[in-house]
């Protein structure tokens, strides 16, 4: 045999090319990326996405008025029908000028975030002064979710974006898990959508936006009215206000609780 | 054939600290015929001069619209510049697809560099020969931006580049200080003058010789997106400001060793090069 003295050859050369290949250089630039392993791998018969959310949050109301915006999501996030952790805060500060509600799949709306969060990290990064407007970060949002909806391994989530850009001008939309998105000067998600919005446009001014009184007030009485007829909610509430004057989270709020009118409801 | 024995390879080190090959990569610049960029509050401006590169061909573009708040003016080599145009392009267009909104142009320069630097330390690669004057408007107001084949880049109030750009920047050096107040026609003046000051007396004073360069304007700021005047329009600016630039400096520029004076008006010239072979001051 006379290879058997191979196995005490040093190879011909390291970290270089196979025989007959050539050298790839990329100039700088990183090679084609790999996706991540979750949207890659493929079992004996296909590739097993989730299908099913376990916890959850139910609405996110999002109120538009002259000189900002309002969001309000209650502190809920439950495990099927159980009201599982009851002091979540689902309403977020993204920057200065960026409010997210969540609601969805409670999961996904935390590993969103900390895309967002670090988003926001690299804008600082930049040392420029420049910040992410609302409708960018809902743009950026809905090539988000609708790449992941073509995978078929979709965000179950439901969110909405608030906030004012650089001329103050208030800005509100509402993102979901299939990408789809729309503004308005209310945007609401799950069972919000059914019963707060139809008691907010009833009190929308035809000429004018709301004010910040207003806006505040229809929370008030929305988060109460879901409070009342939305199982998947309890009485505790938080409000995100963004405008030029500032941007956070207050609360938490109590619903103010009436069951006195429950004496009069028969048949159940 | 070398110059000195350091100047091989990109990679190569002269002792004094220098990298050769990329200086030259800067003279290239000077090859290029002259442009200028300036900004007031709310607009920047860039004004290229075109000349011909022979007889028998129409000017060449200098200007190149990127974005619809960004544009650049080259000097140097063409089709580098049309490599990195590409790239600006494509990035502003990913960023709008994603962000709906316009790349800020001071981080568009910053990855324009990044990726330009790595040509500089690769021994497979060669530096762009090509300096960008860049206009951009974004949330931060109008900017000007300078970015040269080392790859540094620099923030401008105003400044030229090109082939006896040393008398614009003079001219610009000594009016700074109009700059930020005047309008948006008077901006452009200024970098008409400026710009004629780069032309060789006879060029300039000609009454007859219009048609040897064309000198183009283009202009992006506050509700006024990238917009490259027409000749038309271009030619209306330079009548205006030929009206009185008494201001206007004649052929005082120091800089330009590389370009010969007097430029052979027939057959390819072969640019010298010189710098490498001085020592630093």
């Amino acid at each position: 045999m006379l290879n058997n003295y191979n196995s005490l050859a040093q190879p011909m050369w390291q970290n270089g090319p196979a025989p007959g290949a050539f050298y790839n250089f990329t100039g700088g630039q990183t090679p084609v990326q790999q996706l991540p392993r979750e949207l890659t791998t493929v079992g004996p018969y296909g590739t097993n996405h989730s299908t099913a959310f376990s916890t959850t949050g139910t609405s996110v109301l999002g109120i538009r008025y002259d000189s900002g915006v309002m969001l309000a999501a209650d502190t809920l996030v439950s495990y099927g029908s159980m009201a599982r952790y009851q002091n979540i805060e689902r309403v977020f500060k993204i920057n200065k000028n960026i409010l997210l509600g969540g609601s969805g799949d409670f999961a996904d709306i935390q590993s969103i975030k900390r895309n967002i969060d670090q988003k926001m990290i690299e804008d600082q990064c930049c040392d420029d002064n420049i910040e992410m407007k609302p409708k960018s970060l809902a743009s950026w949002m809905t090539r988000v979710l609708y790449n992941r909806r073509s995978r078929m391994n979709p965000l179950y989530i439901d969110v909405v974006v608030g906030g004012v850009d650089n001329e103050g001008t208030p800005y509100l939309a509402n993102v979901d898990l299939r990408g789809r998105s729309y503004e308005d000067y209310v945007v609401a998600t799950g069972f919000a959508r059914h019963l707060a919005i139809p008691l907010v446009r009833e009190k929308k001014p035809k000429d004018r936006d709301f004010t910040a009184v207003e806006a505040s007030e229809l929370i008030r009485t929305c988060m109460e009215v879901l409070y009342y007829r939305d199982t998947r909610n309890i009485s505790q509430y938080t409000v995100g206000v963004c405008s030029v004057n500032g941007c956070g989270v207050e609360g938490p709020f109590q619903v103010n609780e009436n069951w006195t009118f429950a004496e009069t409801i028969k048949g159940y | 054939m070398f110059r000195n024995q350091y100047d091989s390879d990109v990679t190569v080190w002269s002792p004094q600290g220098r990298l050769h090959q990329v200086e030259y990569a800067m003279e290239a610049v000077k090859l290029g015929t002259a442009t200028v960029g300036l900004k007031n509050k709310d607009y920047a401006v860039l004004v290229a001069l075109c000349k011909p590169t022979s007889e028998l061909s129409d000017t060449q573009r200098k200007i190149i619209p990127i974005d619809d708040h960004l544009g650049i003016s080259i000097a140097g080599l063409t089709a580098d510049a049309r490599v990195l145009s590409r790239y600006l392009r494509s990035e502003c267009l990913n960023y709008k697809h994603s962000y709906d909104s316009t790349y800020p142009v001071s981080r568009l320069i910053t990855n324009l560099g990044n990726k330009m630097q790595t040509t500089t330390q690769r021994y497979d690669r060669r530096p762009y020969g090509v300096g960008l004057l860049v206009a951009g408007y974004d949330e931060r107001g109008p900017h000007i931006y300078q970015v040269t084949p080392s790859a540094t880049f620099f923030n401008c109030k105003a400044n030229s580049i090109g082939s006896r750009s040393q008398s614009a920047r003079t001219y610009l050096e000594r009016n700074l200080n109009k700059f930020l107040d005047c309008s948006k026609d008077e901006i452009i003046r200024h970098g008409i003058r400026a710009i004629l000051g780069t032309l060789p007396t006879d060029e300039h004073q000609g009454k007859d010789n219009a048609g040897q360069f064309d000198i183009t304007v283009a202009i992006v700021g506050k509700d006024q997106p990238f917009k490259m005047y027409s000749v038309k329009e271009s030619a209306k600016y330079v009548a205006l400001a030929k009206l009185n630039d008494n201001d206007t400096p004649r052929n005082d520029d120091d800089d330009d060793r590389p370009s010969p004076p007097e430029e052979p008006t027939a057959g390819p010239r072969d640019p010298e090069v010189l710098v490498a072979t001085e020592q630093r001051p």
